[in-house]
């Protein structure tokens, strides 16, 4: 019986260890890749040139258009749930009763459950012809109306988030601040909310991290013009658009065009894993603090 | 009276949380089919002594200890010791009756079935066997098939002890078991231990002195670590040798 | 106006916005939810539900793409659930607090923020490319099975962790294992909360369009998969293919797939809900 429970132990542990392994590999997969992309294009030439047309007969290899645009969809996301989400944080801490909390928290996060995809079908069927009517010039696909909704859908990951940080706050500094006659709101801006700053910028940061790794609205809604431009009214090209559409083609795999995607995809990998860890360290550090 | 032979044996006995030393060097032997009852303020490792006695403190990270534990002079922390052979022989009730969420049968026959014990005949049998020693068994009877949770706190706690008895210990441990407990259920845990010393050795942690002093034998006092006296419980509740054991007793602290 | 009433007035101008925002989302929700049901809900008959894919908007029905859904789903159940739970009850009952666990810990909070487009690469190298698996069911499954096994992990954690210190006790002091308090105790006890996060995670899986698209799955599959070996799509990418194409009348297609698949999304997360309601009123420790 001994040698079974060692056995189980082990197993587990495989398990465990496997996540390891799937680390390694993306990792492995997107260097092996990419290694092999920047030994026929420079790294220069990939950090500065200002154009992305690996698919086309002159071929440019400057991934800041992708950048751009990536940037764009996400600071308007941003720019959209972030007011949203810290209202309703602060709103359903400070003002809100009880029952209302737990009535309406659930409902919120059907908001996160709904599939990407039919967000970008709502972003281009609704929302920009909407967006038309009273923004003249703005194009069929657009930044503008994928952010938006893409803004939309992490709402509740930022007001859930900020949420916990705010109630984390200690009572006794609430009712220190109604102790001196604050009302809700001074008590809300002027004491809980800088007192749980570093749980609400956690909440941003993870929200942007996903925001940039976001792919079935942008693709659906914004468009496959890769474009070195911050004018949400015009069509864009995310680096998780450029992914979907390579994959879409009959790109031969080993070609220089293949390996686009992973150097594309290993941009992006940069960028949310810096993000998270960053927010990991500010979390960490702000645990420790309250302890 | 011929005297008994001790059962349980700790010699130069030290135990260690990481660095924090939790007991030093505790010598104590403990007879046969008698009650002795662990006192002393919390956090003076009365606990942490009672855990040693089962190794229930195996599985916390950083836990050793130095020196020897003996059951039926058989070192219990000895290499070839299989801590669950040794649990089948030391068995224990805690603070907070812990039921398991099934029903109060699952609950009696869990440590057989976890033998491999699959004879439903023996299995009943050592139910009520059991629930009869732990007196439960009128109580609950007709309802062997309903959850253990709606029972009261104290049957909770004698459904807990009928479980340890139905893996047939010799000794059974007690980590102050009628403190979560109101005064007529811990009246019925005391009259059980009464009953139950004539078939086992129980050692018993509490910090109610009367309850020492009703329920046991005899009685060591610890305090910081140490083991300050041990003797008779009407000895020890009478005339104290320590100061220590004197203030403690008469409630200078605590 | 003193200061104090100028104060209070803001203080309610404050909680009517506060109020607007909380219903703004809710709201957006809803408009969409009865745009899609308008424009999709006639779209939706036995003959939309059984026919295969074709290049009439007409004559296109979603037979093989929530054929190939279900199939997803099923698979990734398989896959992730044994791996998630056994990660798990490793992470929480087995591994002592040490610097690996710690990096066990950062890794598996590092995953799970990892795009799933990234997953769609690692797939597509490794299984199709690596393994030469093709663009098939298994594939798809496996993928998509990395991309929520840190849920499952975590979800099984918490779950873990909500069962008290004292079960395991009991459980010890009768003379069990640790595998068989785990199995006997522990598991039971939280089976229900880890089935709720296990659920909630192929909600997720199921909804994924972009990870399947990169390894390779079509927009276009003439049959219904009958084996994991089979090329397949899924519900995902043929309401993605079919948003892409200018014709209003594939428009309507997609908006009655969406239906199907918002009420396949729905029907999960509404088990998972009812699940944890249970589980909460059966034990109260």
């Amino acid at each position: 019986m001994r040698v079974q429970e060692k056995i189980i132990e082990g197993l587990l542990w495989l398990s465990a260890a496997i996540t390891v392994l799937v680390t390694a590999s993306i990792i492995w997969v997107l260097l092996s890749e990419s290694v092999q992309f920047f030994s026929e294009v420079s790294i220069v030439r990939f950090l500065t040139e200002k154009e992305w047309t690996p698919l086309f007969a002159e071929k440019k290899f400057g991934i800041m258009p992708l950048v751009a645009g990536t940037f764009l969809t996400t600071a308007i996301a941003i720019a959209v749930a972030l007011p949203i989400g810290l209202t309703i944080a602060i709103y359903l801490n400070e003002y809100a009763h009880a029952r209302f909390k737990t009535f309406i928290k659930p409902l919120l996060e059907v908001l996160a459950t709904i599939p990407t995809v039919v967000y970008g079908f709502f972003a281009l069927t609704v929302v920009t012809p909407f967006l038309q009517s009273f923004i003249p010039g703005l194009a069929g696909f657009n930044a503008l109306s994928a952010g938006i909704v893409m803004g939309v859908m992490i709402i509740p990951m930022i007001s859930s988030l900020s949420e916990d940080a705010i109630s984390a706050v200690p009572r006794s500094l609430r009712e220190a601040a109604y102790g001196m006659g604050s009302t809700r709101l001074q008590t809300a801006f002027g004491v809980m909310v800088p007192a749980a700053s570093s749980g609400i910028l956690v909440s941003v940061i993870l929200a942007i991290s996903r925001a940039v790794g976001e792919t079935m609205i942008v693709a659906i809604a914004a468009g496959q013009q890769p474009r070195l431009t911050l004018n949400p009214l015009v069509p864009i090209e995310t680096i998780t658009t450029y992914i979907v559409q390579v994959s879409m083609g009959d790109v031969p795999h080993g070609s220089l065009e293949y390996r686009t995607i992973f150097a594309a995809g290993m941009t992006l990998f940069v960028f949310t894993f810096l993000l998270n860890n960053l927010s990991f360290w500010i979390k960490k550090k702000y645990q420790e603090k309250y302890d | 009276m011929t005297k008994k032979q001790s059962k349980l044996e700790a010699s130069n006995l030290d135990a260690f949380y990481g660095d924090f030393q939790a007991l030093k060097n505790i010598n104590i032997a403990m007879e046969e089919k008698a009650v002795t009852a662990f006192i002393g303020p919390s956090g003076c490792g009365k606990s942490t002594f009672l855990r040693t006695l089962n190794r229930m403190n195996d599985y916390i990270d950083g836990f050793r200890i130095q020196g020897q534990i003996q059951l039926d002079g058989r070192d219990i922390y000895a290499a070839d010791v299989r801590v669950d052979e040794l649990r089948k022989e030391v068995g224990m009730v805690f603070q907070k009756p812990n039921p398991f969420p099934k029903t109060i049968y699952e609950n009696v026959v869990y440590g057989l079935k976890i033998q491999g014990i699959k004879d439903k005949k023996l299995l009943q049998e050592t139910c009520e066997k059991s629930l009869q020693q732990a007196a439960l068994w009128n109580e609950v009877k007709d309802k062997l098939d309903k959850s253990a949770l709606a029972l009261s706190g104290g049957q909770q706690q004698r459904l807990c002890i009928a479980r340890a008895l139905a893996i047939q210990p010799s000794v059974i441990l007690m980590d102050e078991p009628a403190s979560a407990l109101d005064p007529i259920s811990t009246a019925k845990i005391e009259d059980l231990i009464h009953e139950l010393k004539k078939d086992y050795t129980i050692v018993i942690v509490t910090h109610n002195m009367q309850q020492a002093g009703r329920v046991s034998d005899h009685t060591a006092f610890f305090y910081m670590g140490e083991l300050v006296e041990h003797a008779k419980t009407k000895t020890m509740f009478t005339s104290p040798k320590d100061t220590r054991t004197q203030n403690y007793i008469t409630g200078r602290f605590g | 106006m003193t200061n104090s009433e100028k104060n209070r007035l803001k203080d309610k101008a404050f909680q009517v916005f506060g109020i607007f925002c909380t219903f703004i989302g809710l709201v957006v929700l809803a408009i969409f939810l009865i745009d899609i049901v308008i424009e999709g809900i006639g779209r939706i008959d036995w003959d939309f539900l059984t026919s295969l894919p074709s290049r009439r908007a007409a004559r296109a029905g979603i037979l093989t793409a929530w054929a190939g859904t279900l199939w997803i789903l099923v698979l990734s159940a398989l896959i992730a659930f044994p791996l998630g739970i056994a990660a798990g009850i490793y992470l929480e009952e087995y591994a002592k607090k040490t610097k690996l666990s710690d990096f066990l810990e950062i890794n598996i909070a590092n995953l799970a923020g990892v795009p799933s487009i990234i997953y769609g690469l690692l797939g597509l190298e490794l299984f199709v490319r690596f393994m030469h698996l093709g663009p098939v069911l298994l594939v798809g499954a496996l993928t998509l099975s990395l991309l929520i096994l840190p849920i499952v992990i975590v979800t099984t954690r918490e779950a873990i962790k909500a069962v008290p210190r004292t079960i395991r006790d009991g459980s010890f002091a009768l003379g069990a294992s640790k595998w068989q308090t785990v199995w006997n105790q522990v598991l039971p006890a939280s089976f229900g909360g880890i089935l709720t996060g296990v659920i909630l995670a192929l909600s997720r899986a199921v909804g994924e369009a972009a990870p399947l698209i990169v390894i390779g799955a079509l927009a276009y599959v003439p049959f219904v998969p009958s084996s994991p070996m089979d090329e397949f799509t899924v519900l995902p990418i043929q309401i993605f293919n079919w948003t892409s194409r200018p014709q209003a009348a594939f428009l309507t297609n997609a908006a009655a797939a969406i239906i199907v698949l918002l009420l396949i999304t729905f029907l999960l997360n509404g088990i998972a809900v009812y699940l944890r309601h249970r589980q909460q009123k059966k034990i109260k420790w």
